[in-house]
């Protein structure tokens, strides 16, 4: 193996990266197709805002003001689905790309030229699911969670390129796990043992491993949905013999692990960016990789917790309230760590730590509301209201985003060399915090008073939480225009960054030169316990 | 606890308004300073008294305590879980934020080397998992209670169709005849703001669900097309509508009055217009009308077959029309395509007569289009298909009658 590599070495030593276009089309470099994915994550995620904001703008106000309901629920859908497979999933495995040959000291990925492939599919997937917005009929409206038989029977015809665009999203998706396994097992510097492994690698070992298991899962629900609207079979179909639940099983079979696999990379990033800026080890190393991997195993046995309102036997709810119940240990574990960590640092309160604190404190708060929706005769009335959707929004937004924005700004100088403006960065995170806040934490109160999830208009007690709630999601959506503009002017004019850019970070992508040689490391580095471990 | 914010509301706006001038006669930069801290936490106090103008505002912020039994007890459990999560959010948001004031390289604080406690981490596992099994004591016993089905004193079907409810009230002696869709009945304009919204803005119906005081009401839900779901917040319960299953549900109401929700799972174009509306009404009032409902029903049926004229057929269509086809093929007729087709000018209005009947009787297999001889009486039938025939600049001539459909039934 390490015979292969060094030949590989050889070769590309002379040329670096191809000039214009081509480099970005055939490139199987880790950091080109690293950016490619950051890049591709973020305009997914300025369209899903901008669908945000069209749902946003038509409930500031009770009756129809802007959209039609029909219209609305493409928005909502759409915007679900950008979100989640767009911009979330691929800016972790953006982030995965550049960063875990540099953190295990590998040169690049095991599998560069399905590296490529990988992404290059993801911009045909998007290109279809939302060209059928402008299709006849219109886009998929159906809700992100698609459920038959308002999915199947009662779809739109351009469900079928939904269906085959997220084929194309898991494909994607799987190719890109087993390439992060395959470096991760295969590529480690001698001595970075399992236990040395950096905590961002460990969570996406486990992320990978995730994906692998349930992304065939969803890609079984939607050809059974494409056999139900083609080929007249009956898998959701109750006038059949079908059964429109089983649907709902089998999505949260893939959908439960796949909200973990939209946090743990976080809990990953979180826990390089608390130690570097407390100068302090991470606490609990070993709890943490622990906490990390039972979360993963109790993500595929809480899935029905989804689904209690879906009238299923008394025995059948406690197990599902039980285990559900059972994921605050350890991700308590977690947070208790992290705030060890803290305690008695040295801190100080540059932009990446400003997101990741307020990633513990907001991400926990997602928590409590999550193990209250856990109790199932509560949940019975929390279920597909707002509480619902302030909930998830406080671990997807505050939570999953705000990791990637700190992992952003805490490795671009080691990506670009320059350093970006801390004042304008400060900005940045002030925005957005207050931004987030406004908008979903009013959704929580809506919740309760009563607001069903996924309606175009509402009943006139819901129109003033609603009002500072749109208010809130316009101040956040220009907040990340602006974040744009932070990062345009860092690569365009930062000043030069230093090897080690932050005086407590530890790591080994920090020992290579900033910005980091086009191949990570060409000889095995090193591998020194107070460099890996902190 | 309203009232309460509205007070303290009372008193930033008097802070917001008596400017301190006193401030505002220095000059030196480090007042300039000071002007700016006090101008930031002027917003910030507006900022607040925002959010709680909202709160103050609202008809609640809690959830709602209901009136039933269980309903109570869900409240009382959700106020358990709720206290408990924000005791230990202050406990370790306190520590988080003492750390973070206290342990600051700006004074001086010096990292410690310490990097893991068996014994700490032991206990940060052990008391949550106590903690959980205190909550999931109450938890349990609540969701027991609410599985305590059976003993009912009465059955009520609730199916949920594409957009709109209907509630047969299930009994053998009438041969489960009292049966009705429950439609909205908030008016277009208020929704599209040519008019002002009322007080019930989207939930009010034509046909409100009645059930009587203090008896167990079974409620057996289940939906026609797609997956809805049946809740009243006020009674604590909750189910999904899922066609070809049959979902149970029970409740006891001990105070009259009226109690509305809205359908909580997308369920397509207008899953925010179809609320539930739930009367409840004293025994002895219950009764009368249910009676009454019956021995009416029973003489409507019997005189169904009746022959009516154009203009009774065109009044009764159009009340139809509004209320069943509209929502899909438009006041207009005009249809949104190529979902919903129009009806104005369609080759099916203007066809043959009795092609017309079946396809509104039997629907479109695989498409939105509803069945609606399962819905609809032969006399609304005939006359939602005469005013098909006669409205929206269509001419077909010709009359539909109540035993038209009755033969083309028979017929098939």
């Amino acid at each position: 193996m390490s015979e292969v590599i060094h030949a590989d070495h050889h070769d590309d030593h002379a040329h670096g990266p191809a000039k214009g276009l081509k480099r970005w089309l055939f490139t199987t470099n880790h950091k080109d197709i690293g950016t490619l994915y950051l890049w591709f994550s973020f305009a997914m995620f300025l369209v899903g805002g901008v669908l945000a904001l069209v749902i946003r703008a038509e409930l500031f106000q009770p009756g129809l003001q802007f959209v039609q309901p029909e219209f609305f629920n493409q928005m909502t859908t759409n915007h679900g689905l950008i979100m989640v497979f767009g911009a979330i999933m691929p800016a972790f495995v953006g982030l995965a790309n550049w960063l875990i040959p540099m953190q295990v000291g590998a040169p690049d990925m095991a599998l560069p030229r399905m590296n490529n492939l990988s992404f290059w599919i993801l911009p045909f997937a998007f290109g279809m699911m939302i060209s059928t917005l402008f299709m006849e009929g219109g886009g998929p409206n159906f809700g992100w969670t698609f459920y038959a038989p308002l999915s199947t029977t009662y779809a739109p015809p351009s469900v079928t390129y939904f269906i085959f665009a997220v084929h194309l999203m898991g494909a994607s998706s799987i190719m890109g796990s087993i390439n992060i396994i395959a470096t991760i097992l295969n590529m480690r510097a001698p001595g970075m043992t399992l236990m040395k492994m950096p905590m961002f690698v460990w969570t996406w070992l486990i992320t990978a491993y995730l994906l692998i298991a349930v992304m065939p899962v969803l890609a079984g629900a939607v050809t059974m949905m494409l056999f139900d609207i083609h080929f007249d079979t009956s898998f959701f179909n109750a006038a059949g013999g079908g059964d429109p639940v089983m649907f709902q099983h089998i999505f949260w079979f893939f959908g439960h692990p796949e909200v973990y696999i939209m946090i743990l990379p976080a809990f990953g990033i979180v826990s390089h960016i608390i130690p570097a800026f407390a100068r302090k080890r991470l606490f609990g190393y070993t709890s943490m990789v622990y906490a990390v991997a039972s979360i993963a195993f109790l993500s595929f046995i809480v899935w029905a917790h989804h689904m209690f309102t879906v009238g299923m036997p008394l025995a059948g709810q406690l197990f599902f309230m039980y285990s559900t119940m059972l994921i605050a240990v350890p991700t308590g574990v977690k947070v208790f760590n992290w705030i060890a960590t803290m305690w008695r640092g040295s801190m100080t309160f540059e932009t990446p730590m400003l997101f990741a604190i307020a990633f513990v404190v907001l991400f926990t708060m997602g928590g409590f509301s999550g193990l209250m929706l856990a109790i199932t005769p509560v949940d019975y009335q929390y279920h597909d209201t707002y509480f619902v959707v302030a909930h998830f929004h406080y671990v997807l937004v505050p939570g999953a985003l705000f990791s990637i924005i700190a992992a952003v700004y805490f490795w671009f100088p080691k990506w670009t060399g320059k350093m970006y403006d801390e004042t304008l960065g400060k900005i940045h995170f002030w925005l957005s915090f207050v931004g987030v806040n406004v908008t979903f934490f009013p959704q929580h109160f809506s919740g309760l008073a009563g607001m069903p999830r996924r309606i175009p208009d509402y009943p006139l007690q819901f129109a003033d939480f609603n009002m500072i709630s749109s208010v809130g999601a316009f101040i956040f959506g220009l907040s990340q225009v602006f974040f744009l503009y932070v990062i345009i002017k860092a690569i365009r004019s930062g000043q030069p960054a230093a090897d080690r850019s932050w005086e407590g970070a530890k790591g080994l992508e920090w020992t290579l030169p900033s910005p980091a040689p086009y191949h990570s490391f060409t000889h095995p580095p090193a591998v020194k316990d107070e460099e890996v471990l902190g | 606890m309203i009232k309460k914010g509205v007070g303290v509301l009372d008193n930033t706006e008097q802070q917001i308004l008596a400017p301190r001038t006193k401030v505002e006669r220095h000059s030196s930069m480090k007042n300039q300073l000071c002007r700016m801290k006090h101008r930031l936490w002027r917003m910030t106090v507006a900022l607040a008294s925002l959010l709680l103008t909202g709160v103050a505002a609202a008809d609640e912020l809690n959830l709602r305590v209901g009136v039933t039994d269980i309903s109570r007890q869900v409240y009382d459990l959700h106020m358990i879980i709720f206290l408990i999560c924000v005791a230990i959010g202050v406990l370790v948001f306190g520590v988080l934020f003492w750390s973070v004031f206290n342990h600051r390289k700006s004074r001086g604080a010096e990292a410690a080397t310490f990097h893991d406690s068996t014994k700490l981490e032991l206990a940060w596992t052990i008391v949550p998992t106590l903690i959980l099994i205190v909550m999931a004591v109450p938890a349990t016993q609540v969701l027991v209670a609410m599985y305590d089905t059976g003993g009912e004193d009465m059955s009520i079907e609730v199916r949920g169709y594409q957009w709109k409810w209907q509630y047969k009230y299930l009994d053998e002696d009438y041969n489960n005849t009292l049966s009705f869709f429950s439609v909205m009945s908030t008016p277009r304009e208020e929704i599209y703001n040519q008019s002002v919204k009322g007080e019930n803005y989207l939930l009010d119906v034509d046909e409100h669900l009645r059930i009587p005081t203090n008896r167990k009401v079974r409620f057996l839900i289940t939906a026609e097309d797609v997956i809805h779901a049946w809740w009243v917040p006020d009674f604590g319960i909750k189910r999904d509508a899922v066609p070809g299953m049959l979902n149970e549900l029970w409740t006891i109401v001990e105070e009259p009055g009226i109690y509305r929700g809205q359908c909580t799972e997308l369920c397509g174009k207008d899953h925010g217009f179809m609320p539930i509306v739930v009367e409840v009404l004293p025994e002895a009032e219950f009764d009368a009308w249910y009676a009454s409902q019956v021995s009416s029903e029973l003489v409507r049926q019997e005189s169904i077959g009746e022959a009516m004229t154009h203009e009774e057929l065109m009044a009764q269509g159009d009340t139809v029309y509004g209320t069943y086809c509209a929502s899909c093929h438009m006041a207009n007729g005009e249809g949104v395509a190529p979902v919903f087709p129009a009806i104005a000018g369609s080759a099916v209005a203007m066809g043959p007569r009795d092609d017309h009947l079946k396809l509104v009787i039997d629907g479109v297999p695989g498409t939105a289009m509803q069945a609606f001889g399962r819905q609809l009486d032969p006399a609304q039938l005939a006359a939602v298909v005469h005013y098909q025939r006669h409205a929206f600049g269509n001419n077909a001539g010709d009359m539909s009658q109540p035993q038209d459909v009755i033969n083309l039934s028979n017929g098939q």
